[in-house]
């Protein structure tokens, strides 16, 4: 019987919410890439189309649960694979700190980018 | 009932010969979350231009956003960055799906046959994906 393993400490919230944003990105990653490379074309994208689309209050709402949870979950899993290398103490403690303010910006430049794309605000 | 499990040092390179399904998937699912993390910060770099898009140029589609993406499309490397994003993030999603599996302590008899199943999935994916995301650069 194999043995059930995981890098992550169990009980801990992190690993909780890794769980539950990787539910919802399975689905919304094959949406967006669907979406724009398959129904659009990326090579045919423009301004307007994407005004468009990010103007219906329903797809804003997506993309930018998107970009949190997406945020989220790769900085999250960048952060526990290095505790797993063995990231420990002071160093673990800026690392953490790096990483939460670069994730902050991300989603603060990301809803610039898309409040821009909305043309609702 | 979860337990804590060694797996050395994934830099220990000389090990490779020795690994596992379960050790390689583990090892490509964390190089496919670097990558895809990565490609975040640059996506949301890029789509900044629709934050000083002109909308006189927007109505005539030559504004800044609008040019710089049918720009980066019209280089043959973009798309095959592209194609490799896809195989990324393919991958990525149907390991997490059987990870998410292992979580629940299902199918851990067969993790291994899962992790060849993403593989060949990835691959078919990937193939099927080419005259699209090489459509009018090739």
């Amino acid at each position: 019987m194999a043995e059930h393993y995981s890098s992550f400490e169990h009980k801990g919230w992190r690993w909780f919410v890794q769980r539950i944003t990787a539910v919802f990105l399975v689905g919304v990653l094959a949406f967006h890439f669907i979406t724009l490379h398959f129904v659009n074309h990326a090579a045919e994208i423009s301004f307007a189309g994407t005004e468009a689309r990010m103007g219906q209050i329903g797809y804003f709402s997506l993309m930018v649960t998107f970009l949190i949870t997406g945020a989220f979950h790769g900085v999250n899993g960048v952060y526990n694979g290095l505790v797993n290398m063995g990231l420990k103490g002071t160093q673990k403690k800026i690392v953490a700190a790096i990483l939460t303010i670069a994730t902050l910006l991300l989603i603060a430049q990301g809803l610039r980018v898309a409040v821009a794309m909305s043309g609702m605000f | 009932m979860s337990q804590s499990y060694d797996r050395g040092t994934v830099e220990s390179f000389g090990r490779w010969l020795e690994f596992k399904p379960g050790m390689w998937a583990w090892i490509l699912h964390k190089l496919t979350g670097w990558i895809l993390v990565g490609y975040l910060f640059t996506h949301i770099a890029v789509l900044s231009t629709a934050t000083g898009v002109d909308p006189a140029a927007a109505a005539a589609g030559n504004d800044i956003y609008t040019t710089t993406l049918q720009s980066l499309e019209e280089l043959l490397i973009v798309r095959f960055l592209e194609i490799g994003l896809l195989t990324v993030a393919v991958f990525h999603i149907l390991n997490g799906i059987r990870l998410l599996f292992v979580d629940l302590g299902l199918g851990l008899d067969r993790q291994d046959v899962s992790f060849y199943v993403s593989l060949i999935m990835t691959a078919l994916i990937t193939l099927a994906s080419l005259p699209t995301f090489l459509g009018g650069v090739l």
